[in-house]
């Protein structure tokens, strides 16, 4: 079925628009098999409305038949057609915006949504816009992807002596959500690590995620192994976990199930690494919630930042009660103990979970945002998001095919990105000084991981994106957002790097709720935008005063450390 | 110095909650007014707390590693000792008492507070806020209101100001009338007036109504407020109470305006708790923020369990309504709750920072507390406890007005003129009695006090240290700043300040500030500029000479001002994400911080030799980190930021 054939009515006239911080505007709809389209047709060129309908996460339709009055009700319509109903499209979008469509006729309204509700659900990725998405400064011959794994090696020294690159999942059949090149330990062969991932749930054995540049100790994730009820060993899996203590006498497993699921999954073939076994690591639980029941706490927030009531002790309870904090605060803190294992105990960690997909690549990624200046800057952040997510295998498709205001079943959906921006975003406010990207990034990547122009979170692994030809058909977003002019919005203009490793905080009183996405559509959110944008002014206004080389030279040379200051003072830090 | 018992102690260690590792030893002294304590190390830090800021001193049972004792403060620090003999540890404890809670003002440290100011500036430093001068900046048309010199010698009101304002179409035997309609005396007068409408703020207390009592005097006084509007109708009459509490008032010869006695008012009730609901909720709030490591939901329930929140939205909620009321309305308001130097003070002084962008800069909120708190008989020594007294007086009015104004400021980051660190700096001060300006309880007795002869004043203190208290976003012409401003009162506003009640924990205060960051830069920009203009004045003379040989021009790079790159103990130190219960400095025991509540205590299934080791092994893991001597070398560099409280000279 031609995606053309979803559309039945493609255009509406006097079609009143109703969003956040604009007056109703009254103008012309019309819906393509990608996008809606909204024009006052005042100024010829601009449209105000032009949404992705892949971003359209639920409509609510209501129709109200107005046969019975006078026809001058409806003579706005200037006669083209005989109108004597209306309809109303409640839009809310997976971005959390939600917007309004009064639509004269009630054939049409009823057209239009039911052409949303089949173009917003579409399966098949390759009908998806980044596969139409042309712009015309855009080449598709350009490189998409900024890092590979093997460049990712040639640009890490420190991995030289005890790592290498290992292609044995080229074809993708040791493991099917696996890049084709991953680092293993040096001592390791490739016949070991087939029979070490099949030990491993999905394939996944154990790899490194994360070199520390002080003292080369690393970051490994994997999935369970596949102990059982009995305790089945694997010598290839120990030798392999052994290779990469490198003579160091210990090391920490961190595994994100409480003990008592770890051992639950033992019953349904999964399990964990038994002492006797591993005797050099040492396994520490900590409890991530996951999957449905954090994509129900999304909801439960979401549902609560859209209660307008005034009353405060039920907007407390609504937010304790949706437990999303929690989810922030289990997340930096297991990120912090992580770190804190290397950086000042000086051990190697492996992290998993159940199926290494979700929370293990969640930890490992703020992990290195805590420790690795590196990983702060605007590429670099990128760069993580490639290896630690979209290489990595979390199954963006399944995860991100509804947001929080879907009606639908819930299958595979979990906001574990999602999360993941959010604890970077109480990372940046505690230190706003620290990461080089800025909010507006943060925000832009929660949008285009739900609805995107671009293939970047397009599928679930690297081997479904290369059966699917996304590298050579859509263009790469993280090229588009490095090179693109407007790169100002997406940086800090406080960033001052610093090569030390960032604690957090994780006392409930320094975690807040992330309003400039969860408020994103308020007033309050507003203030704040325009707070943001005093604080450019300012900067912008420095850097002139100076004249730019001569501002560079100083944020380069002032990085000895400053007297403390005598108060906590957060004040700013909203912005 | 007779109630310090023991002035000195060696090797006490004073301890981080968070971050045992950062604890430090040293040694203890007691001043007449101050505990200081020194660290042994290198640095000889000090940090000294004012005796009158201690709330209350309170003694844990001694333990093989010596004697704890918590100092708690009234601007919420909290200060951990141990000492390691008992009798020490008494001795301190009695007399911090003893001199946290002085028996007469003599007592107060304001009157052994001594900066060094010759006498003519230390009363020209009393004259820096003149009230009358602020009247007049509000520009009240002399036709319609007058000052009357009835209140001399506080003869009408002694809780008043000698000074007041009232309609001129009032005659004195009206406003004398009024007065004795009125509890303690205090009638209606003028607070503010909005230049914009003609409207304006008045004040009084509640009227002696009872269930029929009426006096046509107070009836023409308020008829009379609302004819120096003269555009407007009708007038409110804003009652701060719950409404069920101003009828409970009825029954005792009190109570509220009857609105058929009054012409043309309208009766508004607010419903702002009492003192003592608000003295309980503060309690809750700041055990909320003295949890050791509380999950997230214990935080929020806790913060939704105390109340506080809402109590600080009512208290903005009445300010709203009133600044609506004489702004949009253009209605003039008479603002009033039982006694009205409480609840009224803090509704009319959140309507006016609303309404009038100069209580938004720092002279102004200074002008605004001296008005509306000072000098209309806040009584600051008992709500703030100054003196050891009636425990019932005490109560936190003043503290909900800083924040009410600090969640305004959230919400319009750039339209104060002061920061966060300026509203701190002032509610210490309301509690530590430095300065005389909050001693006392009404301007009477202040003047018999004779304070500003023995005291100092706080405000040109504040306002020399201003680059310090100024918001970098703030900018006369900015949007935000500009008339009045319309905040929302969507519950998810209000916030926890984290300034404020989070102050529990030394180590918890690591964070970069970027306002500091900024006040920096613009200090930079301007020195730049600077430079710019001397080296082009050179370069001019330099053409001008055309002299050959190139002079190098002086680089003053290095003598600029820094920016405040963050502190690389501040950074470069963890908190203890395994936080411990080795630590065995303390008899409290705290799970480990990063230990999720959910995590269950897996009891050991017998004949599994497994989960018992997996058991046995997580824990083993944790007393394993922690006896870990650090190995990154943070520890070495770890003069941590402490707070020094009111250093004096």
């Amino acid at each position: 079925m031609e995606l053309s054939e979803h559309i039945k009515t493609a255009n509406v006239e006097d079609v009143i628009l109703k969003q956040p911080f604009h007056p109703p505007l009254k103008g012309t709809l019309c819906i393509t098999s990608h996008h809606l389209l909204f024009s006052d047709r005042k100024e010829e060129s601009s449209w105000q409305l032009l949404l992705l309908i892949r971003n359209i996460d639920a409509i609510e339709k209501s129709v109200e038949n107005l046969f019975g009055y006078p026809s001058y009700t409806t003579k706005a319509s200037q006669g083209k057609r005989p109108v004597g109903s209306s309809g109303t499209i409640t839009i809310k979008c997976k971005d959390l915006l939600i917007l309004q469509l009064e639509i004269p006729g009630m054939e049409e309204c009823l057209n239009i949504a039911s052409s949303i509700e089949a173009l917003s659900t579409l399966e098949s990725v390759k009908e998806m816009y980044p596969f139409f998405y042309r712009p015309s400064h855009l080449s598709l011959q350009g490189p998409w992807g900024l890092s590979s794994t093997e460049q990712y090696y040639k640009q890490t020294e420190r991995l030289w002596d005890s790592w290498r690159v290992s292609k044995v999942n080229s074809d993708y059949s040791v493991c099917p959500s696996y890049p084709c090149a991953v680092i293993v330990p040096r001592e390791v062969d490739d016949d070991m690590v087939v029979r070490a991932a099949r030990f491993r749930q999905g394939g996944r054995f154990p790899v490194l995620s994360y070199c520390h540049h002080r003292n080369r100790m690393v970051i490994m994730r994997s999935s369970q192994p596949l102990t059982g009820a009995n305790r089945k060993r694997c010598k290839e899996d120990e030798l392999l976990l052994q290779a990469v203590l490198d003579g160091s006498e210990l090391g920490y497993i961190v595994d994100l199930r409480s003990a008592q699921q770890a051992q639950q999954a033992r019953m349904t073939g999964g399990g964990f690494e038994s002492k006797t076994c591993y005797s050099h690591w040492k396994r520490l639980h900590r409890y991530h919630e996951r999957g449905k029941m954090l994509q129900e706490s999304l909801i439960k927030l979401v549902e609560a930042c859209g209660d307008h009531s005034h009353s405060v002790d039920r907007w407390l309870s609504k937010l304790e009660n949706s437990k999303w904090l929690s989810h922030v605060h289990s997340a930096l803190s297991t990120a912090g103990l992580v770190a804190e294992c290397l950086e000042r105990d000086g051990h190697s960690v492996l992290v998993h979970g159940s199926e290494g997909t979700d929370s293990t690549l969640l930890v490992t990624s703020l992990a290195q945002l805590i420790l690795d200046p590196a990983s702060r800057t605007l590429s670099g952040f990128l760069c993580l998001l490639e290896r630690e997510w979209i290489q990595a295998g979390h199954p963006f498709q399944q995860r991100c095919a509804h947001s929080a205001y879907s009606h639908a079943r819930l299958k595979q959906e979990c906001p574990s990105f999602l999360l993941l921006l959010d604890c970077t975003w109480q990372l940046w406010r505690q230190f706003p000084l620290a990461l080089e990207f800025s909010e507006a990034l943060l925000l832009r990547l929660a949008q285009e991981v739900y609805a995107s122009e671009y293939g970047t979170f397009l599928c679930n692994s690297e081997q479904e994106r290369c059966a699917l030809g996304v590298k050579q058909n859509t263009h790469c977003l993280f090229q588009s957002l490095l090179r693109s002019g407007n790169g100002e919005q997406y940086l800090n203009p406080l960033y001052e790097r610093t090569e030390l490793a960032i604690w957090p905080s994780v006392h409930p009183q320094s975690l807040q709720l992330w309003t400039g996405l969860f408020l994103r559509w308020t007033e309050y959110a507003q203030n704040i935008v325009e707070a943001r944008e005093e604080l450019w002014s300012i900067v912008k206004e420095h850097r002139e005063s100076a004249g730019l080389e001569r501002n560079y030279y100083t944020l380069s040379t002032h990085c000895e450390p400053l007297t403390p200051f005598e108060n906590l003072m957060d004040e700013l830090t909203i912005l | 110095m007779e109630h310090v018992k023991t002035p000195k102690v060696e090797n006490v260690r004073m301890i981080d909650r968070l971050t045992p590792r950062k604890s430090t030893v040293g040694t203890l002294y007691l001043s007449s007014t101050h505990t200081i304590f020194v660290e042994n190390t290198e640095a000889r830090k000090e940090t000294w707390v004012l005796h009158s800021l201690v709330s209350n001193v309170e003694r844990l049972p001694t333990n093989p590693s010596g004697s704890p004792l918590i100092i708690r403060c009234q601007n919420f620090q909290v200060y951990r000792l141990l000492i390691p003999q008992e009798k020490d540890c008494l001795d301190v404890q009695a007399s911090l008492t003893r001199l946290s809670c002085p028996e007469c003002y003599g007592e107060l440290f304001c009157f052994f507070f001594n900066p060094n100011l010759k006498k003519d500036l230390r009363e020209k430093a009393w004259g820096f806020i003149d009230l009358k001068a602020e009247f007049s900046r509000m520009g009240i048309p002399r036709n319609l209101w007058q000052l009357t010199e009835a209140n001399h010698e506080y003869r009408l009101c002694d809780t008043y100001p000698s000074e007041l304002f009232v309609p001129k179409s009032a005659s004195p035997a009206v406003f004398v009338g009024s007065a004795k309609f009125r509890s303690r005396g205090r009638l209606p007068v003028l607070s503010y007036f909005h230049r914009d409408t003609s409207a304006s703020i008045c004040r009084s207390s509640q009227p002696l109504s009872g269930f029929s009592a009426r006096s046509s005097d107070d009836e023409q006084m308020l008829q009379a407020i609302m004819k120096s509007n003269p555009v407007s109708e009708f007038m409110y009459v804003v009652d701060t109470r719950p409404k069920l509490n101003a009828m409970a008032n009825r029954a005792v010869g009190k109570g509220y305006e009857n609105e058929d006695h009054y012409t043309n008012i309208k009766l508004q009730f607010i419903g702002i708790e009492n003192i003592h609901v608000m003295r309980n909720s503060q309690q809750k709030l700041i055990d909320v923020g003295d949890q050791a490591s509380p999950s997230m939901s214990d935080f929020l329930w806790g913060l939704e369990n105390s109340g506080w929140l809402k109590h600080i939205k009512a208290v903005l909620d009445a300010g709203i309504f009133i600044a609506k009321a004489v702004a949009e309305d253009g209605v003039s308001v008479l603002v009033h709750c039982s006694d009205g130097w409480d609840r009224t003070a803090q509704a009319c002084s959140v309507a006016s920072v609303l309404l009038d962008p100069y209580y938004r800069t720092i002279k102004g909120m200074m002008v605004l507390i001296e008005k509306d708190w000072v000098s209309f008989g806040h009584k600051f020594s008992h709500r703030y406890a100054h003196l050891d007294g009636d425990p019932k007086e005490v109560s936190p009015v003043m503290d909900q007005f800083l924040e009410c104004v600090w969640q305004l400021m959230q919400q319009f980051p750039c339209a104060f003129e002061f920061n966060e660190r300026f509203l701190i700096q002032l509610h210490t001060h309301m509690y530590s009695c430095q300065y005389g300006n909050f001693v006392g309880n009404c301007q009477k007795e202040r003047r018999d006090l004779k304070l500003h002869e023995r005291t100092h004043s706080l405000w040109p203190h504040l306002w020399e240290n201003r680059a310090e208290y100024t918001n970098p976003l703030y900018r006369t012409n900015h949007s935000q700043t500009q008339g009045v401003l319309k905040p929302l009162t969507t519950a998810y506003c209000f916030k926890f300040w984290k300034g404020m009640y989070g102050r529990a924990e030394k180590s918890m205060g690591s964070n970069q500030s970027p306002a500091d960051c900024l006040n920096a830069v613009r200090e930079e920009s301007q020195q730049l500029e600077e430079e710019l203009s001397t080296h082009q004045e050179r370069l001019a003379q330099l053409k001008e000479k055309k002299a050959p040989g190139e002079r190098k021009t002086t680089n003053s790079l290095s003598e600029r001002v820094r920016r405040p790159v963050p502190n690389e103990c501040e950074l470069g130190s963890p908190l203890d994400y395994f936080t411990t219960t080795t630590t065995t400095t303390t008899t409290e025991r705290h799970p480990p911080s990063f230990t999720l509540p959910l995590e269950p205590a897996a009891p050991p299934k017998s004949g599994d030799p497994d989960a018992l080791s997996a058991c046995s092994d997580f824990e083993s893991g944790v007393a394993d980190l922690s006896s870990h001597s650090s190995s990154a070398g943070d520890d070495a560099k770890d003069p941590d930021s402490d707070e020094v409280v009111n250093t004096n000279a």
